[in-house]
């Protein structure tokens, strides 16, 4: 459903991306994985439409949006939960979350609303107060609610296990899983390579604005080059 | 000091406060949102209140029915002012912002100074001398329309913000504006209804005034000094900051030109000023 060609990208004259191809298939969860610096959010930032690409394609569900504007991305059902969580924070956890459907799933945003509290019960229990004053853990849910709020067709997800605790990190991972299960493709920024290629399809290895591996997550897992670069093993 | 001049003069300065309180929330919302200081803002009061002069003097519309018109002609203003030339050319820098609007406000004023003369207009309606006992006060009745009015719309816009989708987005863009993209807000265009906004307000705030006030180009630095010190005290982006402000700066002033002699009464707001910026720069709604 996504499909990346040769994109090169960066910031004013410096480019950071020189031609990356990356797909995710419907259903899919794949990883991008890769140190900081090699141009993870520079990827993520052209995806979502902040920037615009120098060159190269981004087709989504067959229509073409490289350079298109934020918001007709969001229409398409291509949502991003951004690094460091970008919640509204003078602004309360319910209303965060209504603002999820901004653009997209306004009709069911009372169900949506049910199902995201469902998963979340802490957002819940926090519905009326400041997202400023919620904890990491928590403003990660609510990043996370927020972008389920507009109903995903591929939900990207940029460093979600970045300043959690380790069970913290853990429970992330699982929600990824069952996000997955119940038929939402994810596309997985991360920096933690041993639990995303644990819960990814296949993953891309980025190093200096390219492609330096990728393949079946679980294959990756096993490369004994990946493994001593990545894994520390 | 005699009791009921002293509580005149409170009222008075309560009711000179509450016809500061719309420029004043113009001001702050445009700042909350742009991050930038209007200083376009006494520019569009004085361009606004010309019009709503004009509005008397050649269609013969009163100044209070008025009101809507001119609320919906300076939002559109503010609208088309952001889009075609604010936002268009600061290019995202703040300062760029701030040196647009500067520059605008002296076009405005000196254009204002070609068509419309260096003298002060002041108009006459039937209701322009009509005096209202309040407590120990004898009121003008515009005075007394001007401050329910501007309180009612005050709150009308706060309920605008706090309530509906787009006074969300509002919120949402003044302080998170990646995060707001990536829920789809336009983000430059919620700049623009901002401003709009911000604009319209002076609209109202100009049907209110021009009652009881003058015009002449350049009576939109009056008010946009004093408002500018409103913002500060209440805390600049604050709404409930810039009512209560407006209020308390006019109270100082009426209450300094009591104790001080008319001419005087500013000195006071300016001392206000000073010491907000001394104790408390982030003003008193601001944590």
């Amino acid at each position: 459903m996504l499909e990346v060609r040769g994109l090169r990208a960066g910031y004013g004259e410096v480019e950071i991306l020189h031609g990356m191809d990356i797909d995710v298939a419907e259903g899919e969860v794949v990883a991008v994985l890769g140190s900081n610096g090699v141009g993870k959010s520079t990827l993520n930032n052209n995806l979502s439409g902040i920037y615009a690409p120098f060159g190269g394609s981004i087709r989504f569900c067959g229509e073409g949006i490289a350079g298109a504007n934020p918001a007709r991305i969001v229409d398409l059902g291509l949502i991003q939960v951004p690094e460091g969580r970008r919640v509204f924070p003078n602004l309360s956890v319910r209303e965060n979350l209504e603002l999820g459907s901004y653009r997209r799933g306004r009709a069911a945003r009372a169900r949506n609303l049910e199902r995201v509290t469902r998963i979340f019960p802490r957002l819940k229990e926090r519905y009326g107060q400041m997202a400023a004053t919620l904890s990491g853990g928590e403003q990660q849910m609510l990043a996370i609610g927020r972008g389920l709020m507009s109903e995903p067709r591929l939900l990207i997800l940029d460093e979600p296990s970045l300043g959690l605790s380790p069970i913290l990190v853990d429970e992330m991972f699982a929600l990824i899983g069952e996000l997955n299960g119940e038929g939402l493709s994810i596309l997985l920024i991360e920096q933690n390579a041993v639990q995303s290629l644990e819960a990814a399809d296949r993953a891309y290895i980025i190093e200096h604005g390219v492609v330096a591996m990728s393949g079946p997550a679980a294959e990756l897992a096993r490369s004994p080059d990946l493994r001593a670069r990545y894994l520390g093993l | 000091m005699d009791a009921t001049i002293l509580g005149a003069a409170v009222i008075n300065g309560l009711l000179l406060g509450g016809s500061y309180a719309l420029v004043a929330v113009g001001l702050t919302l445009i700042y909350g949102v742009l991050h930038i200081i209007n200083f376009a803002h006494g520019s569009l009061l004085m361009l606004a209140m010309y019009g709503a002069y004009y509005l008397l003097v050649k269609a013969h519309i009163d100044p209070y029915a008025a009101i809507p018109l001119m609320v919906v002609a300076m939002f559109a203003a503010g609208y088309v002012l952001y889009r075609g030339l604010i936002g268009r050319f600061s290019h995202g820098k703040d300062e760029n912002i701030l040196l647009i609007t500067l520059g605008l406000s002296i076009v405005l004023e000196n254009v204002a100074l070609f068509f419309f003369k260096g003298d002060s207009q002041t108009i006459t309606v039937s209701y322009s001398d009509r005096m209202v006992a309040l407590g120990p006060a004898l009121v003008p009745l515009p005075k007394l329309v001007s401050f329910a009015a501007s309180l009612v719309l005050c709150a009308a816009l706060a309920w605008f913000i706090a309530r509906t989708e787009t006074g969300r987005a509002i919120r949402a863009v003044a302080k998170e504006r990646q995060g707001a993209r990536l829920v789809g807000i336009d983000v430059e265009k919620i700049f623009a209804v901002s401003y709009g906004i911000g604009i319209a307000c002076l609209g109202a705030a100009a049907c209110l005034l021009i009652p009881s006030f003058y015009v002449s180009p350049s009576v939109g630095n009056l008010f946009v000094i004093v408002a500018f010190t409103i913002v500060v005290l209440g805390g600049m982006g604050s709404f409930a900051g810039a009512l209560v402000g407006a209020l308390i700066i006019g109270l100082t002033e009426s209450l300094s030109g009591l104790f001080l002699g008319e001419a005087l009464g500013q000195i006071g707001i300016s001392l206000i000023f000073i010491l907000i910026l001394l104790f408390r720069p982030t003003g008193i709604f601001n944590k």
